[in-house]
């Protein structure tokens, strides 16, 4: 239904899209995932026509846009980040002004009311646009860019501004625009695009970072499952721990084992690095009963889409900045990674792995998860 | 074009700008009229005209300074700029509603012809004339207003600017009166300058010619600045 090839966008020297492609099928919901000033924005204006591309196209349908704008625009709706709205017209008048733009021929006292009440518009239909909240312009932004039914939505962060249960109400909404429509969307927060999208595109810096399902990006990003262990010996000194890291790693599809902190008196925690393959849950139990130690706990740490999301962003620009230097760069990647506790709090957890940061010893920070939504 | 145009002309009253520009032109328009036709006890509209003029050159910056700067600032443009249309479409709606409420405020002229006709006998043909004059003219103003209103996101600059360059076309005549007589240099300036002329070619109207070649120079200067702004809109598309 969309397909790009090798889209670029420069603003004199800056680069702002770096070559990228992607294709989106008919009745998929893609997330666009990037931080601050990654071209996330820049992309869909260049999807829609608002923008031209440096290089590279942009097939709506088969139609390129610079090529037949007006037959691919047709094909669009399109909500911007700030939703162009007329705020001395009452919602009425602006969605029919939207509608004689488009050139719609759908009978249009129905039409309008069947995309008033999709977006729940029905009770300010008649006010003026100034006077209503942030949250009604941005569903007045999504009616604007339904008229025509368009096959494709772009939607540039749709539930920026909207409170709580707002969000939750359009979410429903876009799921339910899935089925008839192909829909891109943007956010920068993870939870949304989590519960909306089928397919994830991280972009960075201008650039794909990772294109997948959250399952197939964690997958490739790294494909070691990682747990953490807190296992009590029989001694409780020094010597179980090198004891216990050693037998750890005998156990076959183990690749790494590192003795963490005491956390208890005389009782260590070993984070287990496996190859993917092989589940060694049950070799480690069955070790442990042999030797007679005690296993305390046992949390899986696979990568959840924000940790995804960090890695991509945050290992990139470190990297560059330490020149590779990887053992210094780790510990600063914990530092974000708490930091990021702030992210994480003003989110709902969607993945029930949530708590695995509360390891570094954020305990506020999965506190406030509960507060939030 | 036509949902443009529509939104437009309900813009110019919502926002209140029509009652503005109305009731000024009116006003102003009325008073020349009593000074210049009524007073001096004549039926003779010429003077009105002549004056008129300086109405249109001061009151069409105000008329088309939000046209597109506004759209710009509140980013309404992308509304527009993704929807299946092309740009002369966005540029001749909004271009043919500020003519149209011109058109409006000009037609009082007529008011005051009934008036005249009242009190005595009207040359009709000078009357019209005059009329269709206005007419070109503010078609010439108000497309270069538009352009400038799309250069920038601010409607003050946008006015002012306009009203300077408007400006300037009518005083760049009287700066290069004195090379009429001059060497061959003076004499290009001068006729370049004169050939462009706003202030003198609607002057001829108001003496009672009714001159096609200057009909036709304020509708070429329409259509080469919408096609300038439509460069303009279409520039910022491909920086």
């Amino acid at each position: 239904m969309i397909e790009v090839r090798n889209l670029t966008k420069k603003y004199g020297s800056k680069t702002a899209v770096n070559n990228i492609s992607f294709k989106v099928e008919k009745g998929e919901i893609l997330g666009f995932l990037g931080p601050n000033g990654a071209g996330k924005s820049t992309t869909m204006n260049m999807l829609t026509g608002y923008i031209s591309s440096t290089s590279g196209e942009v097939l709506i349908d088969g139609t390129d846009i610079l090529e037949e704008p007006k037959k691919a625009k047709s094909k669009i709706g399109y909500l911007p980040e700030i939703p162009p709205l007329y705020v001395d017209m009452t919602v009425d008048a602006y969605l029919n002004f939207m509608y004689d733009l488009k050139k719609c021929k759908l009978p249009r006292k129905a039409h309008l009311k069947d995309i008033c009440t999709r977006c729940m518009l029905q009770d300010v239909r008649h006010r003026i646009i100034k006077n209503l909240s942030k949250g009604y312009r941005q569903r007045v932004g999504l009616a604007q860019a339904l008229i025509n039914n368009p096959p494709v939505l772009i939607l540039d962060e749709p539930t920026v501004g909207l409170d709580p249960s707002q969000i939750i109400e359009i979410r429903t909404l876009i799921k339910k625009l899935g089925k008839r429509h192909t829909v891109i969307l943007s956010s920068h927060i993870l939870p949304e695009i989590q519960a909306v999208c089928d397919r994830i595109i991280i972009i960075n810096r201008g650039e794909v970072a990772a294109d997948g399902t959250a399952d197939e990006i964690a997958r490739d990003i790294t494909n070691e499952h990682k747990m953490v262990l807190r296992i009590e010996g029989l001694t409780h000194t020094a010597d179980d721990k090198r004891e216990i890291a050693d037998a750890l790693r005998a156990v076959s599809g183990v690749k790494y084992v590192r003795a963490d902190m005491e956390r208890e008196k005389g009782i260590y925690d070993y984070d287990v690095e496996t190859d993917g393959k092989t589940d060694v849950r049950r070799d480690i139990n069955k070790l442990c009963a042999e030797k007679g130690w005690n296993i305390l706990m046992l949390q899986l740490s696979d990568l959840t889409l924000e940790d995804i999301f960090l890695k991509i962003t945050m290992d990139d620009g470190l990297n560059k900045q330490n020149d590779g230097k990887d053992d210094s760069s780790k510990p600063k990647i914990a530092i974000k990674r708490t930091q990021n506790g702030k992210l994480k709090a003003v989110q709902e957890d969607a993945e029930e792995k949530a708590d695995e940061n509360a390891e570094e010893g954020s305990a506020d920070s999965s506190e406030n998860n509960g507060g939030e939504e | 074009m036509s949902a443009i145009y529509r939104r437009e002309m309900g813009a110019f009253f919502t926002s209140g700008i029509a009652y503005v520009f109305l009731t000024v032109f009116w006003l102003v328009s009325g008073i020349f009229f009593f000074t210049g036709t009524i007073m001096s006890n004549t039926t003779n509209v010429a003077n009105m005209f002549s004056s008129m003029f300086f109405v249109v050159l001061c009151l069409i910056p105000v008329l088309t300074m939000k046209l597109l700067s506004e759209e710009k600032k509140n980013k309404t443009d992308q509304g527009l700029l993704t929807a299946p249309i092309s740009l002369w479409d966005i540029v001749l709606g909004k271009y043919f509603a500020a003519l149209t409420l011109y058109i409006i405020a000009e037609s009082i002229v007529f008011v005051y012809a009934f008036i005249l006709n009242y009190l005595g006998e009207i040359a009709w043909t000078p009357l019209l004339g005059n009329y269709f004059a206005m007419l070109f003219l503010g078609a010439a103003f108000i497309a270069v207003g538009l352009f400038v209103s799309s250069l920038t996101e601010n409607q003050m600059a946008s006015a002012v600017v306009s009203l300077v360059l408007l400006f300037v076309l009518y005083l760049s005549e009287m700066l290069v009166s004195g090379f009429a007589n001059g060497n061959w240099f003076k004499k290009g300036i001068y006729k370049i300058v004169t050939s462009v002329a706003f202030y003198s070619r609607y002057i001829e109207f108001t003496r009672g010619v009714f001159s096609l070649t200057s009909v036709l120079f304020f509708i070429s200067v329409a259509f080469l600045f919408n096609f300038f702004t439509v460069k303009v809109l279409e520039k910022r598309r491909w920086s």
